[in-house]
């Protein structure tokens, strides 16, 4: 089961660039929370600091806490121990391509030197079913490269590989903006599904999207979280004027 | 007025259920695990003593060095590398007497850095075409068997060369290709009207007398020698330049030629240039071959048909018959300077790229 993730008085700076200014945001757990916003406006960002990703950039800096279940993340814990609790997707499928697509599932699980056969088989296949890549792959999970797939099969393979270390929560950067309607509508459909188990963060430029999968949607707007609330009333009646002039294509 | 988007509900159909008896397991086993801070820490300090090794072992060589040249460093003082004493009997400047205690080190610096600049000028075109014709136009089942050969080049040993230079390209050099520069270089005409350059004539570049050994033939073997490592890497670069590229200037209405230019040399330059410096690196420092065929003369002479000697062969062919303190120490001061030389070069190169490349849009790929 997932966790909740409490974000106080968050600030990140690239360089001297100010990102993401004040953040407070509660992200409920079990559930799929959506970020919108226009291009650059933080929410990358964001949820890369929600797993000290942020901080891999040497000119990075984070101030603030994020608290993922009763732990904060900056405080009480290393970046190796909170990204073994979040798992991530990328924007483009990143699958290790000299890895056939068991290892690539497992690759999480064999790292960190877990190395019962019996449960390996029977978390991929579990990892491979809720990504719904199961049965366009079960024959060749040994043969085939994980770069052979097709990208929207790249990717769900990506969500497997991310689910096999059963995170607590699991992050989402764009995850369908590089591939075809019909893989997005796969993706999206697994989003649905994954966010009664895990508490789900899920990027996106497309606002139907985030009207599809998520219960709770935020708002962002030059490095500050001008709305949140219930995916329902940001996008029939936002409080914000900025939002309602975003969700209306007045701009952005 | 909000256009509606349809927001779907959550109809709470529970899926099936995640906890499993292997998913509470696999927390379990990944929180056991710790936050392998030593582990990482290990790493980061083994890694750093194996970077630390690089720096005290060249630490260790410059010390060595200097300390090991101490008698001329003290006796000639930096004059060791311009000054020359002139010889009674012929009135020529004379620079290296092992015999009589002259030890001044110009015409090796000199056969150095002529020999490698002549490998330069041959080496560098004939690799850059080697490297595009391999990658852009050579049909597929050429590809590999050419690719494999020119590697191939690099892994002969020099002294192999070398024997190949002294009964094959040395001859031939005399026989067939000397000749032509030579009636090219003296012609009348070119040497009326510019004969003041002092590159022409029997003073010029190709003048005096042919013997096929020298500095020209010292400038070919090495020519060959650095080829195959400019054309692999060259080769490597340029294949590492995305396909995307080339589309981008073929759509634009490029030739062949044009989509080259723009968008594989363009993209590939840094490492064109880099690997351009490490066949420089090999052609300043290469011994063996050199010896053999550039005549071991300590002499200066404008023309390449001369022979004449350079640093790295000095040291190798005169180190064992070193037998004044002065002498070793004149060739361990040749070592450092040698050594110095090449770290001037290299710098020099970094610069290069740094200007051209200052203010430039970042490299693709």
């Amino acid at each position: 089961m997932g966790v909740g993730i409490e974000v106080t008085n968050l600030n990140a700076w690239y360089g001297t660039n100010h990102t993401l200014q004040d953040i407070n945001l509660p992200v409920p757990a079990n559930h799929a929370t959506a970020l919108i916003g226009p291009s650059g406006c933080g929410k990358s960002t964001f949820v890369r600091c929600l797993n000290r990703m942020h901080e891999t950039n040497p000119v990075a800096r984070v101030t603030g806490s994020v608290r993922i279940g009763d732990q904060d993340i900056y405080a009480d814990a290393s970046p190796v121990e909170v990204r073994r609790r979040v798992g991530m997707v990328f924007q483009r499928p990143n699958p290790f391509p000299t890895m056939s697509i068991y290892d690539n599932v497992c690759s999480g699980l064999k790292l960190n030197g877990f190395r019962n056969r019996k449960m390996l088989d029977e978390v991929v296949e579990r990892s491979l079913r809720q990504s719904a890549l199961w049965d366009e792959v079960k024959d060749d999970l040994k043969k085939k490269s994980g770069a052979s797939l097709s990208g929207g099969q790249q990717q769900r393979m990506c969500i497997a590989r991310a689910l096999a270390v059963d995170p607590e929560v699991l992050l989402m950067d764009e995850p369908a903006s590089a591939l075809d309607p019909v893989s997005t509508s796969k993706i999206e459909d697994l989003i649905f599904e994954l966010k009664s188990q895990y508490t789900i963060v899920i990027v996106t430029h497309n606002m139907q999207q985030a009207a599809r999968v998520a219960e709770k949607t935020g708002f962002f707007l030059n490095g500050r979280l001008v709305e949140f609330d219930s995916t329902h009333k940001i996008f029939t009646n936002p409080s914000d004027k900025r939002t309602e002039d975003y969700i209306t294509g007045r701009f952005g | 007025m909000v256009p509606p988007i349809p927001v779907r509900e959550n109809d709470g159909a529970a899926v099936e259920p995640s906890t499993s008896a292997g998913a509470s397991e696999i927390r379990k086993f990944l929180q056991s695990r710790g936050n392998s801070a030593l582990a990482d820490q290990t790493f980061k300090g083994l890694m750093m003593l194996c970077a630390f090794c690089i720096f005290v072992v060249v630490a260790l060589i410059v010390v060595e060095l200097i300390l090991q040249s101490q008698p001329t460093l003290q006796k000639f003082g930096l004059p060791f590398f311009f000054k020359y004493n002139v010889d009674p009997v012929t009135k020529m400047p004379l620079f290296w007497d092992p015999v009589n205690g002259t030890f001044y080190a110009l015409p090796f610096l000199y056969g150095t850095l002529v020999t490698s600049l002549i490998a330069l000028a041959i080496a560098v075109p004939l690799s850059l075409g080697v490297a595009i014709f391999l990658t852009e136009m050579c049909p597929k089942f050429l590809r590999g068997p050419l690719a494999f050969l020119t590697e191939l080049l690099a892994a002969i040993p020099s002294v192999v060369y070398g024997l190949w230079a002294v009964f094959v390209l040395v001859p031939l050099l005399r026989e067939h290709v000397n000749p032509v520069f030579m009636s090219v270089f003296n012609a009348p005409w070119l040497v009326k009207a510019f004969g003041w350059t002092h590159l022409f004539g029997d003073d010029g570049l190709f003048g005096g007398v042919n013997l096929g050994l020298g500095m020209f033939a010292a400038g070919v073997v090495l020519a060959i020698m650095i080829l195959p490592i400019i054309a692999s890497l060259t080769r490597e670069v340029m294949t590492a330049v995305p396909h995307s590229q080339r589309e981008a200037a073929l759509a634009l209405g490029a030739t062949r030629w044009e989509t080259i230019r723009i968008a594989v040399l363009r993209n590939a330059r840094i490492g064109i240039v880099g690997s351009i410096i490490l066949g420089l690196g090999r052609a300043l420092g290469e011994t063996m071959a050199v010896a053999m065929v550039i005549g071991n003369t300590p002499q200066i002479q404008m023309s390449l048909l001369s022979t004449g000697n350079s640093m790295a062969s000095v040291i190798a062919n005169e180190f064992s018959e070193a037998t004044s303190d002065l002498h070793r120490s004149a060739l361990i001061e040749i070592g450092l300077a040698l050594f110095l030389v090449t770290i001037i070069v290299n710098g020099l190169a970094r610069l290069l790229v740094w200007a051209v490349t200052r203010g430039a849009p970042a490299r693709v790929n």
